[in-house]
């Protein structure tokens, strides 16, 4: 029914003698939020790294909205519309908010030595045209106001936001975010609810790891499940819920 | 730094008329000075060929924040050319080339007319200049390739490698080919003439510049051509510094595999900041061979890397004010103190102590050290962007790397 | 044949003081990531306090049997190079332990300045003859010639290596050295004292650096303030070589590199049509570090090091 953003098949990652990834694969249809969940150590931000080009898998197929890509470098990655947040944040600490967000236009904007140097007409625009996108992705995530501060002086929350926003500014067709919640309180997490539904609605997909699993059960469409690097459960919020061996994984029930 | 700020974006009034003093100040000072000797205004003639040196480099320390030990190898690229293109050298070369292999100095003399083999080369400035920022750009490409995995240290080491390979090259080309004429180098490299007008003045003038009637000295002369140079630097590095360029280079010193997940191809920036970086380098190689008219391996040595690196992290890394007033405080000091240090001590003590060198070099690696343990962002670093207060701040970084 | 011998043997005394100063530089590396900059200068400051104390046993006791002269320099430098290491640590080093990578370095190069510039001032700047000790006549190996002083110093450093490797494998304090230099924090938790850890690694370090300081002085038979400087970067790109961190590694970096150096400026002359010659032997350890740092940063001794995103 609904034509699938991500379609990855086949991944397998071994790292020296630990297999970290076993057949994994998941596919997202456009316009929805995915969940990947799983025990510490299960594999999900391996699978992650892989995906957007970090890690080079042994096997595995990769499309994007219909087309292979190749995970072979991360800014290929982001080039062909993948974009991510990391577990520990990982934001320009030294320069601004808005700044920050600037950098994410880069992949879509192209003026190089002679735009820097010279200023001419196409340049100044473009310059312009970054600005005013980045603001509306600050304003957008809701710290529009802190453009001007440096990023390593901004709240934990927001520097989370900020992070969601200069993702968002590389124009992503799948946004896949590592564990956006972690550390927030709940208040924090209801408005972290909020803005992915925004973004949802706003047309881009997401893809999500995460821990909190009221969260996961309220917000994804699908969730997968990973342990000791298999995919173990695949399905909708509520079968996921029952499903014996997800419980057993979490619970540590037959081990 | 309360008077002077150079804060273009927050305090425009105030960095614009910093400037415009600044700027007053430079372009009365060779005439001030010259009352006094021409030793003065030589001084300043390489401080300010130092000072582009340290702008280059900081691009690629500063914005990008790539160590580069091996920074002076471009200078030498740029020297060596000048001295190879506008002196009587190439006619030497021509000779060991000739011997070496008859065909290759055949083609050369063909290339070129008979006239080099007596007398060498002699491009104009107007082409050598633009061909040493080319050929230095090459080599920052090249020297950069092998390094671009590498991080902090190892970085550091390879290219002081690179710069050591590069002087050792320039120390021993001097056999079968005569290309840098070994540990004697270069001499008698044509001075730099502009429209005609010769900077170090005609034969018979006591290095004395015309122009329309008003004579200058040479040093002056060259003084007024490197303020020029040194200003389009400034301008063209803050130009860079403040472009989608130039964050991605910032990107790419803050966290480089964010960086890559933005979608930054980081090897390319890289080499761009090496590329960039060491055409600065080359021109200033150019103009201090057709300065000095002579130039030598003993010019680009570690020491010299050492110091143009000093400048930058010194005086404010990444801050192209700071930049510049490492740059004067470095190459102006030494100079400074030869002449004060020496006769004030025969004055206090009868006799010299420390002798000047000597003297440099203490302050130089007590700056290093006391600098680096106190101020690591050097004496005069970029001003925060913060608009509340900083108490706060320190603490809840402690937490927050806690929990991340 | 015999220049081919010749070559190697002059591979393996180059190595090995290559190897005696890696060692310094690859144990302190271990502990505390950092590329002690002024580890070359000393050795130079080792070799310059030997030689005062040559000087010293000269006017007080002459007529010493050249051993013993030898063994007293050594003897003599090792303490002052280890308080010199010591308090370059306490007072340069130990604040910048956490700091971002570029300002540890440029306090190692000014403290690298430093070192010259007091030995400048102490010993002066011309270069100073270190008198002949041990006999001249050389010991034939093969049609190839090697000097007594020249013995004893891949004696040495063959001593010195397997004597630190039984530290730091079978002793308290290597053990500790080990857990310092894989986990600061963890070992710090489990009641490791790593300040006294990288004290005693500096030490050792400027140990080692003494012994090669002095056993260079009787080898080339002249010392000056900057002696120690290109010695210094080449053995850390022998550390490199054999793996950084690695004891064993420091010891084959060091003898390969020397072979490398020694044979390259042999036959680089015949390999490149004689457009270089040897005095382009400076260059190899630097190409060796590149070629390492591209194909095989581990070196050859070292452990994949996995990177975490």
């Amino acid at each position: 029914m609904n034509e699938l953003i991500l379609n990855i098949a086949g991944v397998n990652k071994r790292f020296g003698g630990l297999q970290a990834l076993t057949e994994v694969g998941i596919k997202i249809a456009k316009g929805q939020i995915v969940g990947l969940i799983g025990p510490n150590g299960a594999g999900k931000t391996t699978f992650f790294n892989v995906i957007t080009g970090l890690y080079q898998p042994d096997t595995g197929t990769f499309e994007l909205d219909g087309k292979p890509y190749s995970p072979s470098a991360p800014h290929k990655v982001a080039r062909a519309g993948i974009a991510r947040t990391f577990q520990n944040i990982r934001l320009f600490g030294e320069m601004t908010a808005l700044e920050n967000v600037m950098v994410g236009r880069h992949v879509r904007t192209h003026q190089g030595v002679f735009g820097a140097i010279f200023r001419h007409k196409a340049a100044r625009q473009e310059e312009a045209a970054i600005r005013a996108r980045a603001q509306e992705l600050l304003d957008f995530v809701g710290i529009g106001q802190f453009g001007n501060r440096t990023a390593r002086y901004l709240s934990y929350g927001d520097q989370r936001r900020l992070e969601i926003a200069r993702a968002l500014a590389t124009d992503p067709r799948l946004l896949a975010l590592d564990e956006p919640a972690a550390g927030m309180n709940a208040t924090e997490k209801l408005a972290l609810r909020e803005l992915l539904v925004k973004i949802k609605n706003a047309g881009i997909t997401i893809l999500l790891i995460e821990h909190d699993v009221k969260l996961m059960m309220g917000l994804c469409d699908r969730i997968s499940v990973l342990e000791y690097g298999k995919l173990i459960a695949e399905g909708l919020p509520a079968e996921i819920q029952k499903n014996q061996a997800v419980i057993d994984a979490y619970l540590g029930g037959a081990h | 730094m309360a008077l002077l700020t150079f804060d273009t974006a927050h305090k425009p009034r105030q960095s614009y008329a910093s400037m415009a003093v600044l700027l007053v100040v430079m372009l009365i000072f060779p005439f001030v000075a010259s009352q006094f000797g021409n030793s003065w205004v030589r001084i300043i003639d390489m401080a300010l060929l130092y000072i582009m040196l340290a702008l280059g480099l900081n691009i690629v320390v500063g914005f990008a924040g790539l160590l580069d030990l091996g920074y002076i190898a471009f200078f030498a690229v740029g020297a060596y050319l000048t001295g190879l293109l506008a002196s009587p050298q190439f006619a030497a070369l021509l000779e060991s080339a000739v011997n070496y292999s008859p065909v290759l100095g055949d083609a050369l003399v063909a290339l070129f007319g008979e006239s080099i083999r007596t007398e060498g080369i002699h491009l104009s400035v107007w082409f050598i200049v633009p061909l040493a920022g080319l050929v230095a750009a090459l080599f920052g490409a090249l020297l950069g390739a092998p390094t671009l995995k590498l991080r902090g240290d190892y970085l550091a080491i390879v290219t002081l490698g690179f710069g050591e390979i590069i002087r050792i090259f320039m120390n021993n080309l001097n056999d079968p080919i005569n290309f840098t004429n070994g540990p004697q180098g270069i001499n008698l490299i044509d001075p730099i003439r502009i429209f005609g007008v010769s900077l170090a003045g005609e034969a018979g003038s006591r290095a004395t510049v015309f122009v329309g009637g008003f004579g200058i000295p040479s040093v002056n002369a060259y003084y007024f051509l490197f303020l020029l140079l040194c200003i389009v630097t400034i301008f063209m590095t803050s130009r860079l510094q403040h472009s989608r360029l130039g964050r991605a280079w910032v990107a790419i010193r803050e966290d480089e595999i964010a960086a890559k997940a933005m979608g930054i191809n980081t090897r390319n920036v890289k080499l761009l900041a090496f590329s960039m970086g060491a055409s600065f380098g080359g021109v200033a190689g150019a103009m201090f061979a057709a300065f000095q008219g002579f130039v030598s391996p003993e010019s680009f040595s570690l020491t010299e890397s050492i110091a143009v690196l000093a400048m930058v992290v010194l005086g404010g890394i990444g801050h192209i004010p700071g930049v510049v007033m490492g740059g004067v405080l470095l190459a102006a000091l030494p100079e400074v103190l030869r002449h004060v240090v020496e006769p004030a001590q025969q004055a206090l003590f009868g006799k010299v102590v420390i002798e000047a060198e000597v003297l440099r070099q203490l302050l130089y690696g007590l700056a290093m050290v006391l600098i680096m343990l106190n101020r690591p962002a050097g004496l005069w670093p970029s001003p925060i962007k913060e608009d509340r207060p900083l108490a706060a701040t320190d603490k809840d970084e402690k937490e927050e790397e806690a929990v991340a | 044949m015999e220049t081919f011998i010749q070559q190697i043997l002059n591979g393996l005394v180059m190595g090995s003081m290559y190897a005696l100063i890696a060692l310094g530089y690859t144990m302190v590396y271990g502990v505390l990531n950092l590329i002690n900059f002024a580890h070359g200068d000393v050795l130079m400051i080792g070799a310059m306090v030997g030689l005062t104390i040559l000087h010293l046993l000269e006017s007080a006791f002459p007529g010493l049997p050249g051993g013993v002269q030898l063994a007293l320099a050594i003897v003599g430098a090792i303490p002052v190079t280890m308080l010199v290491n010591i308090v370059i640590e306490r007072v340069a080093y130990r604040r910048l332990r956490n700091a971002p990578r570029l300002a540890p370095l440029i306090t190692a190069i000014g403290v690298s300045i430093l070192l010259k510039t007091f030995a400048m001032m102490i010993w002066g700047r011309s270069p100073l003859p270190f008198p002949q000790l041990l006999s001249s006549e050389p010991i034939m190996i093969g049609g190839a010639v090697i000097s007594q002083t020249q013995v004893l110093l891949i004696v040495l450093a063959v001593v010195c290596m397997f004597a630190l490797a039984l530290l730091v494998e079978k002793t308290r304090i290597g053990r500790a050295m080990r857990a310092v230099a894989e986990n600061p924090r963890v070992a710090g938790l489990m009641g490791v004292d790593s300040n006294r850890v990288i004290v005693t690694t500096f030490a050792l370090g400027a140990a080692l650096a003494a012994v090669a300081g002095v056993m260079w002085g009787a080898n080339y038979a002249s010392i000056q303030f900057e002696t120690g400087t290109l010695p210094g970067m080449k053995a850390f790109c022998a550390a490199v070589l054999g793996g950084i961190g690695n004891i064993y590694g420091a010891m084959i970096g060091g003898i390969v590199l020397g072979i490398i150096e020694s044979l390259g400026a042999g036959y680089i002359g015949d390999l490149t049509g004689g457009f270089l010659g040897s005095q382009y032997q400076d260059i190899f350890a630097f190409v060796v570090l590149i070629l390492v740092l591209t194909v095989r940063p581990s070196g050859i001794m070292g452990e994949r090091v996995a990177d975490r995103a």
